[in-house]
């Protein structure tokens, strides 16, 4: 690393896949292109996912007086941020984030898992090993694997991919399984819609979950490793094989690593777009070439998995957590949240919110904490309505009951799931049946249909919602609705089953209300569900601009330009395009 | 990503046979073998299908089964312009459904379709895990986020832009 002194700067910009697509490569590359051939001491650095993705493009600006970060940085926005702030010494303050903003994010997490993320290089090994990296293996090297292995169980880390099974456990069990040889993976086939926690770790930090699956190996027994990542994820897929070659010029992966007796592979296998390969025993289907489905438990994976093999799965931010506490000790780990879920947990809290992004907060804080503090509230400024957590196999969470702690016993109890960490916050404009139809529309395109419940029961639901949805639902429909739920519950092989009702019993649970409106008065109190609302165009508001004529697929809407247009409802099909479209807000729906 | 045509790239077995034994002709690698194969010509051509069997030992329906299993297969060529959309949670609440609407107008073709010439196909992805930036959508594996049915009228419209600009 280089020397630093009060006149060197450091400019980091976030190159993750978000940072990306808001232009982050274009600021980076003018930050580049304006500083090439002036003479200052300014290191310019990509990182990953700093975790204010709201804020994105975002760039932090530091020397040894202190450091700033710029929210929404354009390509046009660099250069006075040059020759402001790096020569003149003065930042730009009204393009900055304010102090009070950043302490509100940021004071109440605890960044275990995401401890380098935005933080360092991801492609570089140096400020990995600079941050502390690969000393956790070391570590770990000079113990035998049962004394890792106690470690880990000291922790009380969970299996974060969302089961919450005792990863020390898994790991014993494994560890004497007989049989040989025996694999370590890394399940990244991160599917959950509303979930980019594993993304944003290997693109921000790909060696930790590397030196995870290390440490993983030698306590088990195992000599080969294999990373299974989605292939909707290509930055994170060209970062992780960076790193990979990486370590392996460095000795951290291949034979003798580390000058011990330990030999130690790691490949990386393309997920190729089925949700139900999260399953581990589906993954492993995949792995040897099959349909992705599902087979009976037990024999477990550690018993007999990849092969026929002890094979030992945990999810990536599992895999993160391990250097951290071989480095520092399972009691500085316990020491953080419940006492049944210790640690910390990563959420991808996005929906209606006001400040989105990558958190890790301690294992028992509150719902509203999250909500409320550190993302500051709802997008729209509205009371929030209600989070979704664990995705399609999770639950809403009604905003009356967010002081309970966010910790695997408590959010069970409530019928949803903290599964792998996906945060949905929903303000008055969702409607709740609506989001119940979009997980069981999910679901049951991604049930592998060997289960009869799981493949023809979860379509039956989807069609009842629909009916709902559509103005056509009685009482009855609940009812079904409710037995049908119990037996898919009961007659599923796996997790993507047994869980798909969740969505639907936790809005039927807390939302009842709402689904009685569709049914008895026809009405969607949020407006969202076409077949039970009608566009209207408000003449007051109305500015006759013709966009809205122009963008109507079906050519409802007619007025002459500079007078208030007025919609057909015969012809309407209720895209809600226009509703989008105006920017004087003067089509609504009633 | 696919940025040149690959519609009418010829189809060659020895590139196929090529594929196979770069994996050691292991039964399972048929998942790697696919993805080379569609990365090669932008979709999985039935041929191969069959060339794939024959090397590996098994019924061409057996390849077939992981074809369709998988749904990042296609069996059809895409156009010259792939559009994703995205419909994470996120981008559900955020409109997905309504930026799909808008995108079918500008290119002419619906969900899971290609348009008659050949420049644009549209489908749909589960989640692209760019949640706050909602909704979001993937041009030729480019992310584009915080689009509204405007801003992603831009974007097709840059796309057929630069066809006209090839063609002159």
């Amino acid at each position: 690393m280089k020397r630093v002194d009060d006149k060197s700067w450091v400019i980091k910009v976030g190159l993750a896949s978000c940072g990306i697509a808001a232009g982050g490569s274009r600021v980076f590359g003018v930050f580049k292109s304006k500083l090439e051939g002036k003479d200052l001491d300014v290191e310019l650095k990509p990182v990953g996912c700093i975790g204010m993705c709201y804020r994105e493009v975002l760039v932090e600006v530091s020397s040894l007086k202190g450091r700033v970060f710029y929210g929404q940085v354009t390509p046009e926005r660099v250069e006075r941020i040059i020759d402001q702030h790096i020569i003149g010494g003065q930042p730009v303050a009204e393009w900055t984030v304010p102090q009070e903003e950043i302490d509100s994010f940021m004071s109440r997490q605890k960044r275990i898992v995401l401890r380098n993320c935005g933080i360092i290089n991801p492609e570089s090994i140096e400020d990995y090993l600079d941050s502390g990296g690969y000393m956790a293996l070391h570590k770990a090297l000079t113990k035998t694997p049962l004394d890792v292995i106690d470690e880990i169980t000291r922790s009380g880390l969970r299996g974060r991919g969302g089961a919450g099974f005792a990863t020390g456990v898994k790991w014993l069990m494994t560890r004497k399984a007989a049989g040989s040889p025996k694999y370590v993976i890394c399940n990244a086939d991160e599917g959950d819609p509303g979930a980019f926690m594993d993304r944003s770790v290997l693109e921000s930090d790909p060696h930790s979950v590397l030196e995870g699956m290390l440490i993983a190996g030698h306590a088990i027994g195992a000599t080969e490793g294999i990373l299974y990542v989605r292939a909707e994820y290509p930055l994170a897929i060209q970062r992780l094989e960076k790193a990979l070659e990486q370590a392996r010029e460095k000795g951290f992966i291949g034979n003798e690593i580390l000058g011990c007796d330990f030999d130690f592979n790691i490949s990386i296998r393309q997920g190729a777009g089925a949700f139900v390969c999260g399953e581990e025993t589906a993954l492993i289907m995949s792995i040897e070439g099959k349909r992705g489905m599902p087979r009976l438990r037990p024999p477990f994976p550690s018993v007999s998995g990849l092969w026929g093999r002890p094979t030992n799965i945990n999810n990536v931010e599992t895999f993160a957590n391990v250097p951290w506490i071989i480095a520092n000790g399972a009691g500085a780990y316990a020491a953080y949240g419940t006492d049944k879920s210790k640690g910390t947990k990563v959420f991808a809290l996005a929906g209606s919110i006001a400040r989105g992004g990558l958190i890790e907060v301690p294992m028992g804080i509150s719902i509203r904490e999250i909500v409320n503090e550190i993302g500051g509230g709802t997008a729209s400024g509205t009371a929030f309505k209600a989070v979704q957590l664990g995705g399609p196999s999770g639950g809403v969470i009604p905003a009356s009951m967010s002081d309970i702690p966010v910790d695997y016993e408590s959010i069970n109890k409530t019928g949803a799931i903290v599964g792998s960490g996906g945060m949905i916050v929903m303000d008055e404009k969702a409607c709740m049946v609506d989001v119940a139809k979009f997980f069981l529309n999910f679901t049951q395109d991604e049930s592998c249909g060997k289960c009869t419940f799981c493949r023809l029961g979860t379509r039956r639901m989807l069609e009842i919602l629909e009916k709902i949805t559509g103005g056509e639902g009685s009482e009855a429909d609940i009812a079904t609705l409710e037995e049908l739920a119990a037996e898919i519950r009961k007659s599923s092989l796996c997790g993507l089953g047994q869980n798909a009702p969740n969505p639907i019993l936790t809005t039927l649970k807390y939302f009842r209300d709402e689904y009685m409106e569709h049914i008895t008065a026809r009405k969607c109190p949020a407006k969202k569900c076409q077949a039970l609302i009608t566009y209207i165009i408000e003449a007051e508001k109305c500015p006759g601009c013709g966009l809205c004529i122009r963008y109507c697929p079906v050519n409802a809407i007619s007025g002459n330009k500079k007078e208030p247009h007025t919609i057909d409802p015969d012809i309407c099909i209720r895209c809600g395009l226009c509703n989008s479209i105006c920017r004087k807000g003067a089509v609504i729906a009633v | 990503m696919h940025t040149e045509s690959i519609n009418d790239k010829k189809l060659s077995l020895t590139l196929v046979d090529a594929i196979v034994f770069k994996h050691n002709v292991q039964p399972g690698a048929v998942i790697p073998v696919l993805q080379e194969i569609q990365e090669e010509y932008g979709y999985i051509p039935p041929a191969a299908i069959q060339r794939i069997a024959n090397h590996l030992g098994v019924f061409s329906s057996d390849i077939y089964g992981m074809v369709t299993f998988y749904a990042q297969f296609r069996l059809q060529p895409p156009g010259k312009n792939v559009i994703k959309v995205c419909h994470g949670t996120a981008c559900h609440l955020g409109g997905a459904e309504r930026l799909t609407e808008a995108i079918s107008q500008h290119i002419g073709t619906t969900e899971g379709r290609t348009s008659k010439d050949g420049q644009f196909t549209l489908e749909r992805v589960a989640c692209l895990g760019c949640c706050s930036l909602a909704p979001c959508v993937t041009v030729n594996g480019e992310i584009h986020g915080r689009l509204n049915p405007e801003s992603v009228g831009k974007v097709v419209n840059k796309l057929k832009e630069e066809k006209t600009a090839n063609v002159e």
